[in-house]
C-alpha cells in the first residue's frame, strides 16, 4: 500500500510541486466550522482503444484526463468542486467553493492522515503498454479472420480493444490516506450475419483488471469471435417471441443483470436513507424465495467490477444483500452510512474526480443451488429460456424493472426448441425473486463487459448467477 | 474562468483563445508529418444545485476542458484527446495521435470534409445567454419548485429533490483546410422528482424544463405542480392483460420513437448495413401525409449550429417528404463509404422538426378512442438491424377517449418498420425541450404483454 501511495504521489502530486504532507493544510481550510467531513480525490487516467472494421484497423484513439475533486460534507449536504490542475492554488480555491455549502453545524476537525491498510486485487501495471501496438493490430486481425472463417454468412465484423489505467490518491478527513492503481482491459466483437435477405447481429466480449496478455490467454479472443458468430447465426433463425406471463429459465452468467436491476439498485444506501426505494425499511424481511442468497462482492481478484479500495479509500467487501431469501444489508458509502448509523461497505464509487461519489455496486451475484441446469429446463412445460441479455433498467421507487433478452429460446414440453427474437422482460423487484423456484449448481460470473449508469455516472460492474427458474415473468414479445 | 457567474462576460476572449489552441494543434500536427489534421478545443462551465425536502443537498461547480485532435497520414488515421490545455500536454497528445496513425491502415473513406461544403457564413443563432444566478438564488429557486410540488397533494410525502443546472459551453474547431470556427451556447435546466404514496404503494415521477435563456423557463410553480400531478396520477397503477391495441406516445416519449428512426438512417448504421432502413432513400417509410425536416438555425434551438463537427455548413433540408425518406444523415466518412456527399451531420443531427398536426393531447386521446397512453418507456429492447421493438412501458389505459386508470409493468412490442408505416396522427402538443421537436404520436396497433 505504501508503495502505491508513493506511485500515486509521483504521478499526481509531484508534477504540481505537491506532497501528501501539503494535504493537511488543504484540510485545515476545508474543515473549520460546520463541516462534518471532507475528502480529496486525485486521479490520473490514461486510456487507449483500437477498432477494426471492414477488415482493416481503421481507427485508434488515446486519451488523458486528470484532476482533483474536493468535497465538503455538512449533515446531508455536499459541496463539491474540482479542478483539472493539481496545484495548491487550484486546490485551495476548490476547497473554498466546496465548503461554502455549510452555514451552520458541528465544528469538525480533520484527523491526521494515516496510510490505510488494504490488500491488492490486481497488479499496478499499465495495460496499455502490456502489448506492442503491432501485436494489438495482429490480435484484431486474427479475431476478424476467425469470425469470417467461421461462416460464410458473416458479412461484417467489428472488433475493438480498449485499455485504461487509473491512478487515484484519496485523502479523507477521517484520517484515511489511500492509493490505488487500477488497470482495466476489454475486447468487444460484433458480427453481422446475412442470409436470405435477413440480417442479424451477435456480439461477445470480456475483460477485467489485468493486462492484454492475460486477456488473451487460452485463446479467449478467438472464443469471443466464435461466440459472436454463433449468436448472430442463432438470431437468423429466430421466430417472434411470445407475449405474456410465463415461466422463465435464465441461463448462468450475464443474465445476472436480473439481480442488478431487480434488487441491486434498490439496496443502495442513498435510496434507503431517503426512503425512496421499494425496499426501504425491509431489512430482516423476506424479499426472495428460500435458498436465494445474493452478495455484492468487490473482492474478487481481477474482476471488472472489483476494487482493492473504493473511491473513498474503504477496502471493498463481500456484502450479503439477501441471505436465504431474507434482506440482510445495504451497500453503503461513507456519507449514507454515517447518516444511517452504519458502516461503509466499501461501495462508495464515482465515475471520475469530476463526479460526486455515491453507493454503487461492484460484482453482484447469486450463490449456486443444487439443481442440474438440464433438470430446470426439463421442469418447464411452456416457457422462455433466456441465455443472453442487453441492458436493463429499474424504477427503484415502484420496483419495476426491465431487462432485454438478446438470445432466447422457447421451452416446449421440457425441451429447448426454437430461438426467438429479442424481447424485453418486465417484473417487480419486490416479488420476482420470491418466484425463484429452482436454483442451478452452475454459478457463473459474466465475461467482464458491464457498465452501470446512475445519476449520469458510469462505472464498470460485474454480475453473475446460476441457472434459475422463475415461475412467471412477463415476456414482451409480439406472438400471442 | 472558475465560475460561470462573472462580472464581465469573457466568452469572446475565451473563444479566441480556444481558436488559437485549435489552430496551433493542427499546425503542430502538420509539423509532425500529418498530411491533414483537425482539432477541437472546448470549455464547459456549470453550476448544479440540488435541494431535497426544503434543504440544499449538493452544490457542484463544474469546469471541463478538452482538446481533441485527429491526424491523417494519407488515408491512415489516429486520434487523441486530453483534458489538459498546457502546451506540453497538447504536444504529447498530438504525438499520441501520430503514433496511432502509424499503425492504423489505409481507409479510402478517411479524411477531412469536402472543402466546397465548409461553412463560410455564420448566422447569429442567439444561443448565448449566461445565467447570472448565485448558488443561494439557485437554492431558493429549487426549494420553490419542490415546495410547489409537495404542496400540491397530501399524498406527495417524499421527494427525490429538485435541481437547478446552469451550463455554458465554448468550442473552437480548426482543420488544415484553413477552416476555423467557434461557437458558444448556454443551456439551463430546472427539474424535480417527487414521490407519492398510498395504500397501493409508492410512485415516483418528475418534470423538467430546459432552455437556452433562463427567461424562457416555465414558472417554478408550474414545474413543481406538473411533477406532482404526474406522480399522484400513477398511484394505484394496474397491469393489463396481454392484448393488441392502439398506442399513443406523449411527446417526450414520441421523441425516442423518432430518435430510433434518426439512428436507423444515420451513416454509421447504413454503411455497416446494420439498419432495417438500408437502401430506403426514395422509398416510403411513414404515411404520405408525414413530413420531417431538419432546421439547424432555429434561434435558441437546442440543436442549433452553423457548422457540424467537421466544419460543414448546416442548412434546412427535408428528411422525410410526403412520407418518403428524402436523404440519409451523413458526415464525410459515412458519406464516402456510401458514395454520397456529407449532409452536414458529422456529430449528429441538429434540430429535427416533425410537422405537427392539429390535435392537442385531449383530441389525440379521443382520436385513439380505446387504447394505451404511454408516458414512460424502460429498457433498451430496440434492434436497429431488424427494427424489432420491445420495451417496458407505463402510462394510462384510455377508454372512449378518456383516461380510465394508470398502468405499469407491461411491455409494448412491434417492429419499427410497421410502427413507422402505421402512424395514425401527430399531435400539435410539441415538446420544446429538446432538439427533436415532435408532438404526441398515435400508432395503429402494438402488442401489449402483461398478466
Amino acid at each position: 500500500m505504501s508503495n502505491l501511495i508513493a506511485v500515486a504521489e509521483r504521478q499526481l502530486l509531484s508534477p504540481g510541486g505537491l506532497a501528501t504532507r501539503d494535504l493537511d493544510g488543504v484540510f485545515a481550510r476545508l474543515m473549520g466550522p460546520s463541516i462534518d467531513a471532507a475528502d480529496l480525490y486525485f486521479q490520473h487516467s490514461r486510456s487507449e482503444s483500437w477498432v477494426l472494421e471492414d477488415g482493416i484497423v481503421k481507427d485508434g484513439s488515446h486519451s488523458i484526463e486528470q484532476g482533483v475533486g474536493v468535497r465538503a460534507l455538512s449533515g446531508e449536504k455536499a459541496g463539491f468542486a474540482y479542478s483539472d490542475e493539481i496545484v495548491l492554488p487550484a486546490l485551495v480555491e476548490a476547497a473554498g467553493s466546496a465548503r461554502a455549502i455549510a452555514q451552520a453545524g458541528a465544528n469538525g476537525v480533520g484527523k491526521p492522515l494515516a496510510i490505510a491498510a488494504s490488500r491488492a486485487l490486481y497488479a499496478p501495471v499499465d495495460p496499455i503498454d502490456s502489448l506492442s501496438n503491432e501485436a494489438k493490430i495482429a490480435v484484431l486481425r486474427e479475431v476478424d479472420a476467425t469470425c469470417r472463417a467461421a461462416d460464410p454468412r458473416v458479412k461484417q465484423v467489428i472488433v475493438s480493444i480498449a485499455a485504461a489505467l487509473d491512478t487515484v490518491l484519496i485523502a479523507h478527513s477521517d484520517g484515511t490516506l489511500a492509493a490505488d492503481v487500477r488497470p482495466l482491459v476489454r475486447m468487444n466483437v460484433q458480427v453481422i450475419a446475412e442470409a436470405n435477405g435477413r440480417r442479424e447481429s451477435g456480439s461477445s466480449g470480456g475483460g477485467g483488471r489485468y493486462t492484454f496478455p492475460e486477456l488473451l490467454e487460452n485463446g479467449r479472443a478467438h472464443a469471443f469471435a466464435r461466440e459472436a458468430v454463433r449468436a448472430a447465426l442463432v438470431n437468423l433463425d429466430a421466430v417472434p417471441a411470445p407475449a405474456g406471463n410465463m415461466p422463465v429459465v435464465l441461463g448462468p452468467g450475464w443474465p445476472g443483470v436480473l439481480l442488478h436491476e431487480a434488487i441491486g439498485h434498490g439496496f443502495e444506501g442513498d435510496f434507503n436513507r431517503k426512503e425512496t426505494s421499494a425496499f426501504a425499511g425491509m431489512l430482516g424481511e423476506r424479499v426472495a424465495a428460500d435458498g436465494v442468497t445474493v452478495v455484492d462482492d468487490g473482492t474478487l481478484a481481477g474482476r471488472r467490477g472489483s476494487l482493492s479500495i473504493d473511491d473513498e479509500g474503504t477496502p471493498t467487501n463481500c456484502t450479503v444483500l439477501v441471505e436465504n431469501g431474507v434482506m440482510k444489508g445495504y451497500m453503503q458509502d461513507k456519507l449514507n452510512a454515517r447518516l444511517m448509523g452504519m458502516r461503509s461497505t466499501g461501495n462508495g464509487r464515482r465515475e471520475s474526480f469530476a463526479h460526486l461519489p455515491m453507493p454503487r455496486m461492484t460484482n453482484t451475484y447469486m450463490l449456486p443451488g443444487e439443481r442440474d441446469p438440464q433438470e430446470i429446463i426439463a421442469s418447464v412445460k411452456r416457457g422462455l429460456y433466456a441465455v443472453n441479455f442487453g441492458g436493463g433498467q429499474v424504477d427503484i421507487t415502484n420496483g419495476k424493472f426491465t431487462f432485454s433478452a438478446s438470445e432466447a429460446y422457447l421451452i416446449e414440453d421440457g425441451k429447448v426448441t426454437r430461438p426467438v427474437k429479442g424481447a424485453t422482460l418486465i417484473g417487480s423487484g419486490a416479488d420476482v425473486l420470491k418466484r425463484v423456484s429452482m436454483i442451478g449448481n452452475d454459478l457463473r460470473l459474466d465475461e467482464g463487459v458491464g457498465v452501470c449508469g446512475k445519476d449520469g455516472q458510469s462505472v464498470p460492474v460485474g454480475v453473475g448467477q446460476p441457472t434459475l427458474r422463475i415461475d412467471g415473468m412477463t415476456v414482451g414479445g409480439t406472438a400471442a | 474562468m472558475n465560475a460561470i457567474v462573472t462580472d464581465k462576460d469573457t466568452s469572446s476572449a475565451d473563444l479566441d483563445r480556444l481558436a488559437t489552441i485549435a489552430e496551433d494543434v493542427v499546425r503542430l500536427a502538420r509539423a509532425k508529418g500529418a498530411s491533414e489534421a483537425d482539432a477541437a478545443a472546448s470549455i464547459d462551465l456549470g453550476l448544479a444545485v440540488g435541494v431535497r425536502l426544503g434543504e440544499v443537498e449538493t452544490v457542484e461547480r463544474t469546469r471541463d476542458r478538452g482538446v481533441s485532435v485527429t491526424v491523417y497520414f494519407g488515408r491512415r488515421k489516429g486520434s487523441a484527446n486530453t483534458a489538459d490545455l498546457d502546451p506540453k500536454s497538447i504536444e504529447q497528445t498530438v504525438e499520441h495521435a501520430c503514433a496511432i496513425a502509424r499503425h492504423t491502415e489505409e481507409d479510402p473513406a478517411n479524411g477531412l470534409a469536402d472543402p466546397a461544403l465548409l461553412a463560410t457564413t455564420f448566422p447569429e443563432l442567439d444561443l448565448w445567454h449566461p445565467w447570472d444566478i448565485t448558488p443561494e438564488e439557485a437554492i431558493r429557486l429549487g426549494v420553490e419548485i419542490e415546495d410547489a410540488g409537495r404542496a400540491y397533494d397530501p399524498r406527495i410525502d417524499n421527494s427525490d429533490g429538485a435541481s437547478v443546472q446552469v451550463g455554458a459551453s465554448l468550442t473552437a474547431y480548426a482543420n488544415t483546410l484553413g477552416f476555423v470556427g467557434t461557437e458558444r451556447g448556454t443551456s439551463h435546466t430546472l427539474s424535480v422528482a417527487l414521490i407519492a404514496e398510498n395504500e397501493s404503494g409508492m410512485q415516483r415521477d418528475y418534470w423538467y424544463d430546459s432552455v437556452r435563456r433562463a427567461s424562457d423557463f416555465a414558472s417554478a410553480a408550474s414545474i413543481g405542480r406538473k411533477a406532482a400531478e404526474r406522480t399522484v396520477a400513477r398511484l394505484g397503477a394496474r397491469r393489463l392483460s396481454t392484448r393488441a391495441c392502439p398506442v399513443l406516445f406523449v411527446p417526450e416519449v414520441a421523441r425516442s420513437f423518432v430518435g430510433h428512426f434518426l439512428s436507423a438512417v444515420s451513416g454509421g448504421s447504413l454503411y455497416r448495413r446494420a439498419s432495417f432502413l438500408v437502401d430506403h432513400v426514395g422509398k416510403p417509410v411513414f404515411p404520405a401525409w408525414m413530413q420531417i425536416v431538419e432546421r439547424p438555425h432555429i434561434p435558441r434551438g437546442h440543436g442549433s449550429t452553423a457548422f457540424d463537427s467537421e466544419g460543414v455548413a448546416t442548412r434546412d433540408s427535408d428528411l422525410v417528404r410526403d412520407g418518403v425518406l428524402a436523404r440519409y444523415i451523413l458526415g464525410s466518412y459515412s458519406a464516402r463509404k456510401l458514395g454520397l456527399k456529407s449532409t452536414g451531420n458529422a456529430g449528429g443531427v441538429q434540430n429535427i422538426v416533425v410537422q405537427p398536426g392539429t390535435d392537442d393531447l385531449a383530441a389525440m386521446l379521443r382520436r385513439m378512442g380505446t387504447g394505451l397512453l404511454v408516458t414512460e418507456l424502460m429498457g433498451q429492447g430496440v434492434s436497429l438491424i431488424t427494427g424489432d421493438y420491445s420495451r417496458g412501458a407505463s402510462g394510462f389505459w384510455v377508454e372512449n377517449g378518456e383516461i380510465a386508470y394508470p398502468v405499469e409493468e407491461i411491455t409494448i412490442a412491434g417492429n419499427l418498420r410497421d410502427m413507422y408505416a402505421n402512424v395514425v396522427a401527430v399531435g400539435h402538443d410539441v415538446d420544446p425541450r429538446s432538439h427533436v421537436l415532435t408532438g404526441s404520436i398515435l400508432l395503429e396497433r402494438m402488442t401489449i404483454a402483461g398478466e
